[in-house]
C-alpha cells in the first residue's frame, strides 16, 4: 500500500459539430485539404472581426446543463495573448472570469464505488490550427483549416483519486456529451483531448503536492498508462527525499514515458482581457429552458430505466448506456416489441463480441434493430431455435435482411412438424437401443445423446422441445 | 478652384448636366495629385489605372441613361489603414509594406456599391498611432497651409488630400481624435461618428474598443452623404449598432434656435491656445447670435481621460498588433530560429511609437498590472462617460476646441511623446465615452485654420451635422490653401 | 511606480521585440514618464464603478450557423512569406 494519496484534476477539449466554425463561416468538416476551410478571418488577416456563432453558444450551454453546472446570468469573451504560429491572431477568444457553465458534477463508479467528481468550469474558446512538422525537419507546416472550430473546455476538481478514477470520469463525460449531441466526441480524430494534472501527497495530508501537467494523451489508454507512469515516478522521487518540479510534460505513447516539455519559469503570462470586438453573453432563463428543454434523456437516467422498468442488471445496463449508439440501437429493439431481456442478451454477448473483433462500428454493419426485434421473436414463436438464431444473427451483420426472409431463402426454419420428424426419431431409437435402455433405466442423460442424434440428423432444424417430447413418447411406448 | 474642392453635390450636378465626364472629374483629381502631392505627400500609393477604368465605365453607364447616385464617380482617398482588395493595405507600417489586402472593408463595399471612385490610399501615423503622421514609416505628409508643418494625425494624409483639393473626400479612422484632429489642422471637415455606427470590418484595428471611421470632407453636407452611405448595421461586425440608418441631409435646416450648448470649461482653460480659444468664443457668439443658448458646464473627470486613453489604446493594441509575426502576410525578417524570426520581424517592422505603445499595453495588461492599470483605466472610462451623460441630460451639445493648438511644425513633438499625448486632451474623451463628434473650420490663427469641435449624444449625428452646418451657413469661409502658387 | 530596464527586457520578450540596449534606456525613460502621468487615476476613488470595456449597449449578437464557402487556397496562401504543400511554412517549432 502506497503512502501517498494521489491528486489528478482533467482538462477536456471537445470540439463542437456545429457545421460552421465560431467565428466565422467556413465549415467545421475534418479532414479537408489544408488550408481549404479558411477565410480572412479564420486567417487573422489585418482588419477581420469575429461573428458569434449562435450554435456554439447553444451547444455550450446544452453540454453544461448536462453536467449539471450552473450557468453564468452573463458571460463574455476574453483575449488569451501568446505567440504561436498555430494562431493567427496571436491571441485566443476564450473565456476568463466568466465562463457559460461553472459549479458542475459527474458520477462515476470504479470498483462498484460510486462518487461525485466536481467540474470546476465549462467555457467556449476557439480551436487552434495544426502544425505538421516537416521530416526533413527543415521546417513545419501550418494548416488552418482546424482553427476556429469552436471548443468547449471542461475543467475537473482535483477530484480525482486513481488513474482507474480519471479514466471512468473521461468515459463518463464522453458518454454525457455524445448523448447531449453536441460533439461526435472522437479522440482519434482530435475531437476529444485530455490534459491531465496530476500530483501526490503523504496519505491524510490536506495540502496539495506540487503537481506536473501531462499533455498528448490522445487515448483513454493512454490517459490511464501516463498518469499510472507518473504516478510511479513521483513516488520514487518523494521516496528517495527527492521533489517532484512543477512542469509541464509530454507523454510519448511510443517510448511509455514522459518528456518535459517546458518548466514554470517558461510558464506563458496570457494578458488575460476582454475581448473588445465582442459583446456580452446574456444567458437568461428562458433560454435556459429552452435548451433544458432540449437535452435528451443522459446515460445515468437511461441506466435507471433499464434497471427499474426491464429489471436488467446495473452490470448490463451500465455496459448498453456506455455507448449512446448501442443504447439507441436496444431501445428501438425493445420499441419494436422484443423481450428487453433478450435483446440486451443479443446485444452484449453477440453484437458487442462481434464489433469488437471486427474494430467496426454498429452503423457500418448492415444490422437493423428490426432484424434483432424480428429475430428475437421468431426464438419466442419457435420459428428458429437459438442455435439456428446465431446463424441468422451472424448473417444480418454480414449481409443485413430480415431474419424471416433469411431462414425461409436458406431453409433455416425449424421442423415443428410432427409427422415429420417421427420418422427420424424412430430411426434414431432403432439405431441407439443401448442409449433406449439406459433412459428406460433412468439414465436421463441417454435423452440428451438421442435429441442430439435427431439434431445433426435435421442439421440443426428440429424443434428440440418437440424432439424431446416424441423420444420419451416413443420409448415409453 | 479646383474642382474637387467644391461639395460632393455641386460635383454631382455638373455630372449629372454633363458639364464634364467621369473620366475627366478623374482626370482632374489624377492632374491635382500630380501637381501638388510631391510636396504634400498625402497618398501612399495611387491607382490611376483602375480609377480611371471605373470612370470610363461610368461614363458608359451614363450615356446608357443610368441613374447616377449622389457618389458616382466622386474621387475618394482611403486611409491606408482600411482594407482594400488586391491594393496595398500598409497601414503606414514596413511591416505591411507588401501587404495586398484579400477582402474589401464593408465600408469600401458600401462605397463601391454606391460608385464612389477610389484614387488611392492616404498616408498616416503608423498603424495609426500619432498626432502628426510623421509616425508614417514611409514619409511625412505636409500641412497643405504651410509645407513646414504637420497636417495633424493619425489620419493626416486624408485630411491633407482634402484639404489640398487632390480629392473630393476621403476616409480616416479615430480612435482618440485622428480624423477630428487633422481636420481642425487642415481646415477641413472630419466626422467622427458614435462607436457602432460603422461597421468596423476591414478596418485593421488600433484599439478596438475606440476605433471607428468617418469621413474627411470639405463641407459639412458632404460628411452628412458619406456618413449616409457608410452607415449601418453589419452582421460581420458583432459591435456595430442595429439602430435603423438615418437621414442626415433632411437635418440640415440651419435653425438652431433655442439649440442648449454646453461649454465644458476644462476644454477652454489655460491649456488651450490663446488664439484658438478666441476663435472658439467668436464661434460661440456667432451660434448664440442665431438663436443657441450657450452655458458653462464641466467633465470633473476630463482631466484622466488621456491617462486612461494612454493605458486602454496601447493595452488593446498590443493584442491587435500581435497578429503582424511574419507567419501569415506582411514582411518577414528572418531568424535563426522561429523566436528570433518573431523578433527580428517585430523589431525590424514596427516604428518606435508603436514599440512604445505595445511596450506600454503589454505592461499594463502582464501579470500583477492588470488591476492596478488597465482595469483602473475601465473603471475611469466609465466615469468619464458617465459625465457627459449627466450634461447630455440637460443639453443638446457640447461644444469646445478640436485641438489645443493649431498645426505645430514638423519636428517639434517628435521626441516628446507625452507632449503629443497630451495634446489629444480635447478629442479623447469622446472616443472613451463613444459618442460622435464633429471637427469644422472655425476662422484662423496666425495663418492657420482652427477647429470648432461639436459633440452629440450617442448616435444623434443628426444634431451635430445640423448644428456644424448652420455654423458653416452664417460664418466667413476660411478659405483654400495655396500649394505651388495654385489654390486648392 | 516605476519600471526598471529588466522589465522593460521583460516585457519586450513578451511582446517579441528585441530591443537595442539605446532603446532599453530611452524606452525606460519614456514609460516611466508616462506611467507616472497615469499614476494620477490612483487618487480617482472606482470603488463599485463597473469596467466599461466598450460602448456598446448591446448585448446577445450572433449570427446563425451556416456554412459559407471559404476563400480559394491561392488567396489565403497568396501573402505568404513562405509556402509548402498549401500550407504556411515555419521554422521548425517542435521536435519530439
Amino acid at each position: 500500500m502506497s503512502q501517498y494519496e494521489t491528486v489528478i484534476g482533467l482538462e477536456v477539449h471537445v470540439e463542437l459539430s456545429t457545421k460552421s466554425k465560431i467565428f466565422c463561416g467556413c465549415s467545421t468538416q475534418f479532414g479537408a485539404p489544408p488550408n481549404t476551410h479558411t477565410c480572412p478571418v479564420c486567417l487573422g488577416h489585418p482588419g477581420v472581426l469575429p461573428a458569434l456563432n449562435r450554435e456554439a453558444v447553444v451547444f455550450a450551454m446544452k453540454a453544461a446543463l448536462a453536467l449539471n453546472c450552473e450557468i453564468a446570468e452573463y458571460s463574455k469573451f476574453d483575449r488569451k495573448n501568446y505567440f504561436y504560429p498555430d494562431s493567427p491572431k496571436a491571441y485566443q477568444i476564450s473565456q476568463f472570469d466568466r465562463p457559460i457553465g461553472e459549479h458542475g458534477w459527474l458520477e462515476i463508479e470504479v470498483n462498484g464505488e460510486k462518487k461525485r467528481i466536481g467540474i470546476t468550469r465549462l467555457h467556449l474558446e476557439e480551436d487552434a490550427g495544426k502544425l505538421n512538422h516537416m521530416e526533413n525537419g527543415e521546417g513545419s507546416l501550418v494548416d488552418f483549416n482546424r482553427v476556429g472550430v469552436p471548443l468547449i473546455e471542461i475543467v475537473s476538481e482535483p477530484d480525482l483519486r486513481s488513474p482507474a478514477e480519471a479514466r471512468a470520469y473521461l468515459e463518463k463525460l464522453k458518454s454525457v456529451i455524445q448523448y447531449t449531441g453536441v460533439s461526435d466526441v472522437k479522440m482519434e480524430e482530435g475531437s476529444l483531448r485530455c490534459d491531465a494534472n496530476i500530483s501526490l501527497r503523504p496519505v491524510g495530508r490536506k495540502e496539495f503536492g506540487t503537481k506536473t501537467e501531462l499533455k498528448n494523451l490522445n487515448s483513454f489508454r493512454n490517459v490511464e498508462r501516463a498518469l499510472e507512469y507518473e504516478v510511479e515516478r513521483q513516488t520514487d522521487l518523494l521516496d528517495e527525499g527527492g521533489e517532484v518540479v512543477q512542469q509541464t510534460l509530454r507523454w510519448l505513447e511510443d517510448q511509455n514515458k514522459t518528456k518535459v516539455m517546458r518548466s514554470k519559469e517558461e510558464a506563458h503570462d496570457y494578458r488575460y482581457f476582454p475581448e473588445p470586438d465582442l459583446v456580452e453573453l446574456h444567458l437568461d432563463e428562458a433560454w435556459k429552458a429552452e435548451i433544458l428543454a432540449t437535452i435528451p434523456e443522459l446515460p445515468d437516467q437511461r441506466l435507471h430505466r433499464y434497471v427499474t422498468s426491464y429489471g436488467l442488471s446495473d452490470y448490463d445496463a451500465q455496459i448498453l448506456v456506455a455507448q449512446k449508439e448501442i443504447s439507441d440501437f436496444f431501445d428501438q429493439v425493445v420499441a419494436q416489441k422484443a423481450d428487453s431481456k433478450q435483446a440486451a442478451n443479443w446485444i452484449i454477448s453477440d453484437l458487442l463480441g462481434y464489433l469488437n473483433t471486427e474494430s467496426v462500428e454498429l452503423a457500418q454493419t448492415p444490422l437493423s434493430s428490426e432484424g434483432l426485434a424480428q429475430m428475437i421473436q421468431l426464438i419466442e414463436k419457435g420459428t428458429i431455435s437459438s442455435k439456428i438464431a446465431k446463424k441468422v444473427f451472424k448473417e444480418m451483420l454480414i449481409n443485413g435482411g430480415l431474419p424471416q426472409q433469411i431462414v425461409e431463402e436458406k431453409g433455416w426454419v425449424q421442423i415443428s412438424d410432427e409427422s415429420q420428424l417421427q420418422a427420424i426419431v424412430e430411426q434414431v431409437i432403432a439405431d441407439h437401443p443401448q442409449s433406449v435402455l439406459d433412459l428406460q433405466g433412468g439414465k436421463d442423460r441417454a435423452l440428451g445423446f438421442l435429441v442430439g442424434q435427431v439434431m445433426k440428423a435435421t442439421r440443426g432444424k428440429a424443434n428440440p422441445q418437440l424432439v424431446n417430447q416424441l423420444i420419451r413418447k416413443q420409448v415409453q411406448s | 478652384m479646383s474642382l474637387l474642392s467644391k461639395s460632393v453635390h455641386e460635383i454631382h450636378n455638373g455630372l449629372k448636366k454633363g458639364e464634364f465626364s467621369a473620366r475627366e472629374l478623374t482626370q482632374a483629381s489624377i492632374d491635382r495629385i500630380q501637381a501638388v502631392d510631391q510636396e504634400v505627400q498625402a497618398f501612399l500609393h495611387l491607382d490611376e489605372e483602375g480609377a480611371v477604368q471605373r470612370a470610363e465605365e461610368i461614363d458608359k453607364q451614363i450615356a446608357a441613361g443610368k441613374q447616377l447616385s449622389m457618389l458616382t464617380a466622386i474621387p475618394m482617398g482611403i486611409k491606408d489603414n482600411i482594407c482594400t482588395k488586391d491594393l496595398f493595405t500598409t497601414c503606414g507600417s514596413q511591416i505591411l509594406a507588401n501587404y495586398k489586402a484579400i477582402y474589401n472593408a464593408t465600408v469600401i463595399e458600401k462605397l463601391d456599391k454606391v460608385g464612389a471612385n477610389l484614387i488611392g490610399k492616404t498616408n498616416m501615423d503608423e498603424f495609426a498611432m500619432g498626432s502628426s503622421t510623421e509616425n508614417s514609416s514611409f514619409f511625412p505628409t505636409k500641412n497643405p497651409w504651410d509645407l513646414k508643418r504637420v497636417p495633424g494625425g493619425s489620419s493626416g494624409g486624408s485630411a491633407a488630400a482634402v484639404a489640398a483639393g487632390e480629392v473630393c473626400f476621403a476616409l480616416g479612422s479615430d480612435t482618440g481624435g485622428s480624423i477630428r484632429q487633422p481636420a481642425s489642422f487642415c481646415g477641413v471637415v472630419g466626422l467622427k461618428p458614435t462607436y457602432g455606427r460603422v461597421s468596423r470590418f476591414g478596418l485593421v484595428a488600433f484599439a478596438s474598443s475606440l476605433d471607428q471611421i468617418g469621413p474627411l470632407t470639405n463641407t459639412v453636407d458632404d460628411a452628412a452623404v458619406i456618413l449616409e452611405a457608410i452607415q449601418g448595421y453589419d452582421d460581420r461586425d458583432n459591435t456595430s449598432a442595429t439602430i435603423a440608418p438615418t437621414s442626415y441631409r433632411d437635418s440640415l435646416t440651419g435653425d438652431i434656435k433655442g439649440l442648449r450648448v454646453g461649454v465644458p470649461k476644462e476644454m477652454m482653460g489655460s491649456g488651450i491656445d490663446e488664439t484658438v480659444r478666441e476663435q472658439i468664443k467668436g464661434a460661440l457668439t456667432q451660434l448664440e447670435k442665431m438663436g443657441a443658448v450657450i452655458d458653462e458646464v464641466s467633465l470633473p473627470h476630463s482631466q484622466y481621460a488621456v491617462a486612461t486613453y494612454y493605458l486602454i489604446a496601447p493595452a488593446e493594441a498590443s493584442s491587435n498588433l500581435a497578429r503582424f509575426d511574419g507567419v501569415r502576410y506582411g514582411v518577414r525578417r528572418e531568424g535563426i530560429d522561429l523566436i528570433d524570426l518573431y523578433h527580428e520581424t517585430r523589431s525590424q517592422g514596427f516604428g518606435d511609437e508603436v514599440k512604445r505603445r505595445v511596450m506600454l499595453g503589454t505592461y499594463a495588461l502582464s501579470s500583477g498590472y492588470y488591476d492596478a492599470y488597465y482595469r483602473k483605466a475601465q473603471q475611469a472610462r466609465t466615469l468619464i462617460s458617465q459625465d457627459f451623460e449627466a450634461i447630455f441630460a440637460d443639453y443638446d451639445v457640447v461644444i469646445g476646441p478640436t485641438a489645443p493648438t493649431t498645426a505645430f511644425a514638423l519636428g517639434e513633438q517628435i521626441d516628446d511623446p507625452l507632449t503629443m499625448y497630451i495634446n489629444d486632451v480635447c478629442t479623447i474623451p469622446v472616443n472613451l465615452a463613444g459618442l460622435p463628434a464633429i471637427s469644422l473650420p472655425c476662422g484662423m490663427a496666425n495663418g492657420l485654420p482652427v477647429g470648432l469641435q461639436i459633440i452629440g449624444k450617442a448616435f444623434d449625428e443628426a444634431t451635430i451635422l445640423r448644428v456644424a452646418h448652420a455654423y458653416e451657413q452664417e460664418s466667413a469661409s476660411i478659405g483654400k490653401p495655396v500649394i505651388g502658387g495654385v489654390s486648392a | 511606480m516605476s519600471i526598471s530596464k529588466e522589465e522593460v527586457q521583460h516585457v519586450a520578450k513578451l511582446a517579441r521585440l528585441t530591443l537595442t540596449p539605446e532603446e532599453t534606456t530611452s524606452f525606460t525613460q519614456q514609460l516611466n514618464q508616462i506611467l507616472d502621468y497615469a499614476e494620477a487615476l490612483k487618487e480617482l476613488d472606482t470603488d463599485g464603478v463597473k469596467p466599461m470595456s466598450h460602448p456598446m449597449p448591446e448585448h446577445n449578437r450572433m449570427r446563425e450557423d451556416q456554412v459559407i464557402p471559404s476563400i480559394e487556397r491561392e488567396l489565403a496562401l497568396a501573402n505568404a512569406p513562405e509556402q509548402e504543400e498549401g500550407m504556411f511554412k515555419v521554422p521548425p517549432v517542435f521536435k519530439g
